[in-house]
C-alpha cells in the first residue's frame, strides 16, 4: 500500500495536531506555506483556525489561486472548522472581503453554533466512518446552512449539517485533531490514496 | 442514504473545548484595542483575536493609578464590531470581573497582570468557568500553576506596555529551559522537580512526557515590530500577544499587518525583511533595567 504524502495548510490554525493525526493514519505529513510546497503534495487538510486570517493570508502570499487550481484539478482536500468555511463554494456572516477556495456546492454560515462559551463536545455519528460516533469538538463552529445535489452529507448534529463530502473534498465543522481519534483522518487518507 | 444523527447531549465548557479554542489561534497575532475602530484595524489585518480593553498598557503606566477591568459597554461594543474572538482582562484574584466577562460573552478571560491585582494570594479558580482562561507566566512552575488553576492558555509575560521584549524573551527561554530539563528526568527525580516547582506532580510529569506544556504557550510583553514577533515564534512561542506596539505606533494598519505575515513567516529572513520595510514610527519604549521594581508588572501573580 502507498504512503501517500499529505500537506496540512501552515498559514495559521491547528497544524501541528493535524500533522500529527495524518502521522498516525499512515500518510506522510507535512506543512504547506508556499506554491512549490503545495505542488508536492497528493492531498492537502486546511486546518481549523481564524478562516479570515487564513484567507488573508492567502491572498497576500500568493497562495489563493495555486490552491483553487489544484482543488479544481481533483487533489483531495479536508477541511476542518475554518478549513469547512474555506472549502465552501459560498458563505453567510463571513467579512465581506473573504476569499474561499471553494470546492463544495455548500452554503456555509460561519460561527453557527455560536460564540466560545456555547462551544461544545458532542458524539457525532458520521456516515462512512465505521466502530462507534466520534467525539465532535466544535468549537465557534460554522454549520452547513444548504448544500447542492452533487454534495453528500455525512452527519448532522441537532439538525444541522456537520460534514460533507463532495467528490474529492471533505469538510467537517468538528476536530477531529483534537481527540486522539484518527478515523476521519483515515478515511481522508484512503481518499488520497484511491485518487493517487 | 439516510444520514445519522447525534442523540447524545452536548457538553460545554469542557477542558478539550477550551484548550481546543486556544489551539485554533496558533500561529497568530492577538492585538490590543481599545474601541471598535481599532478592533476594525485589526480584523483587516488578519489578527485572530483582538485583547478589549479602555487603555493600552503603555498608557496604563503613563496613568499610574488602579487599572481594572473594562467598561461593558466598549467590551460590547467591540463583540459587535468584528467577527473575530474577543478576548477581555480580568484582574489577578478578581473572579467577580471575569464573572461579568464571561456574563458578557467574551471569548477569552487573560487574568492579566497588567490590571492592578485585587488578591495578593489567590488567582481565580478558573475551573469555575465555561469561559476559558489565560494567564501570563515568567517561568515553569508558574505556568502549571496556572494551569492547575484550570487556565487553558499560557502566555508568558514579559513587561507589557514597555516596547521591550527583553523579559518576554527571558520568561519563554526560562519556560523552555525547564521543560527542556524536565525531559532528562527520571521518575524518582519527578517527585523533587514537583516539590521545586510548585506545582502538581501529575502536571509536571505530563509535561516531561510531552516535552511541552499541556495547553498553548503564547508570547506576550514587549513586542513592537515584525522581527521581535517572529523571534518570540522561533524562541518556540506559538503566536503573539501585541499590546501597546500596535495603536502606539506611527501607522498602527500597516504595523498590524506586517507583524502577521512576520508570525506566519517567523523563520523567512526574507519575508520578514519585506515586512519590516516603511513602517513610520515604532512606540517609543522603555529599558527594563531602569524599570522601579513596583512599576514591572511581571512581579504581580506568583
Amino acid at each position: 500500500m502507498s504512503t501517500p504524502t499529505i500537506g496540512v495548510l501552515a498559514l495559521q490554525g491547528d497544524v501541528r495536531e493535524h500533522l500529527i493525526a495524518l502521522a498516525a493514519a499512515d500518510a506522510l505529513a507535512r506543512p504547506v506555506r508556499r506554491p512549490e510546497e503545495l505542488a508536492e503534495v497528493d492531498g492537502l487538510v486546511i486546518p481549523g483556525g481564524e478562516s479570515t486570517t487564513m484567507s488573508k493570508l492567502a491572498v497576500v502570499f500568493g497562495m489563493l489561486e495555486p490552491l483553487r487550481e489544484r482543488v479544481r484539478a481533483g487533489m483531495p482536500v479536508y477541511g476542518t472548522c475554518a478549513g469547512m468555511i474555506m472549502l465552501a463554494d459560498k458563505i453567510l456572516d463571513g467579512r465581506e472581503d473573504q476569499e474561499t477556495l471553494g470546492g463544495i456546492d455548500m452554503i456555509v454560515r460561519r460561527n453557527a453554533f455560536g460564540r466560545q462559551n456555547e462551544s461544545f463536545e458532542a458524539s457525532v455519528e458520521v456516515a462512512g466512518i465505521d466502530g462507534g460516533p466520534v467525539e465532535g469538538v466544535f468549537i465557534r463552529a460554522p454549520w452547513v446552512e444548504s448544500v447542492g445535489a452533487a454534495a453528500e452529507v455525512l452527519a448532522r448534529h441537532d439538525g444541522h449539517t456537520v460534514a460533507v463530502r463532495q467528490g474529492n473534498v471533505l469538510a467537517t465543522s468538528f476536530h477531529p485533531e483534537l481527540t486522539g481519534d484518527h478515523r476521519v483522518h483515515g478515511l481522508f487518507v484512503d481518499m488520497v490514496r484511491a485518487a493517487q | 442514504m439516510s444520514t445519522p444523527t447525534t442523540a447524545q447531549t452536548p457538553e460545554t465548557g469542557t477542558a478539550r473545548v477550551k484548550r481546543g479554542m486556544a489551539e485554533q489561534l496558533k500561529g497568530g497575532v492577538i492585538m490590543d484595542v481599545v474601541n471598535a475602530e481599532q478592533a476594525k484595524i485589526a480584523e483587516d489585518a488578519g489578527a485572530v483575536a483582538v485583547m478589549a480593553l479602555e487603555r493600552v498598557p503603555a498608557d496604563i503606566r503613563k496613568d499610574g493609578g488602579v487599572a481594572r477591568m473594562s467598561d461593558p459597554n466598549m467590551i460590547e461594543e467591540i463583540i459587535e464590531a468584528v467577527s473575530i474572538p474577543v478576548m477581555a482582562k480580568s484582574r489577578i484574584g478578581h473572579f467577580v470581573e471575569a464573572q461579568v466577562l464571561q456574563s458578557l460573552g467574551v471569548d477569552y478571560i487573560d487574568e492579566s497582570e497588567v490590571l492592578t491585582p485585587a488578591d495578593e494570594i489567590n488567582h481565580s479558580d478558573k475551573w469555575a468557568f465555561t469561559t476559558p482562561f489565560v494567564c501570563g507566566a515568567t517561568n515553569l512552575g508558574e505556568a502549571l500553576r496556572r494551569i492547575a488553576e484550570g487556565a487553558a492558555m499560557i502566555r508568558s509575560k514579559g513587561e507589557a506596555g514597555t516596547g521591550n521584549v527583553v523579559e518576554a524573551v527571558r520568561h519563554l527561554r526560562q519556560i523552555k529551559n525547564e521543560i527542556a530539563k524536565l525531559r532528562g528526568f527520571d521518575n524518582n527525580e519527578l517527585f523533587a522537580a514537583a516539590k521545586d516547582l510548585r506545582a502538581p506532580y501529575e502536571l509536571v510529569k505530563e509535561v516531561a512526557e510531552l516535552g511541552k506544556l499541556p495547553v498553548v504557550l503564547f508570547s506576550a510583553g514587549g513586542v513592537a515590530t515584525p522581527a521581535d514577533a517572529a523571534l518570540m515564534r522561533q524562541l518556540g512561542a506559538e503566536g503573539v500577544f501585541v499590546g501597546s506596539g500596535i495603536f502606539k505606533s506611527g501607522d498602527p494598519a500597516k504595523r498590524a499587518a506586517a507583524i502577521v505575515k512576520a508570525t506566519t513567516f517567523y523563520d523567512d529572513p526574507k519575508i520578514i525583511a519585506d515586512a519590516s520595510r516603511n513602517l513610520g514610527e515604532a512606540m517609543v519604549g522603555i529599558n527594563c533595567d531602569t524599570l522601579p521594581e513596583d512599576q514591572r508588572y511581571a512581579n504581580r501573580g506568583w
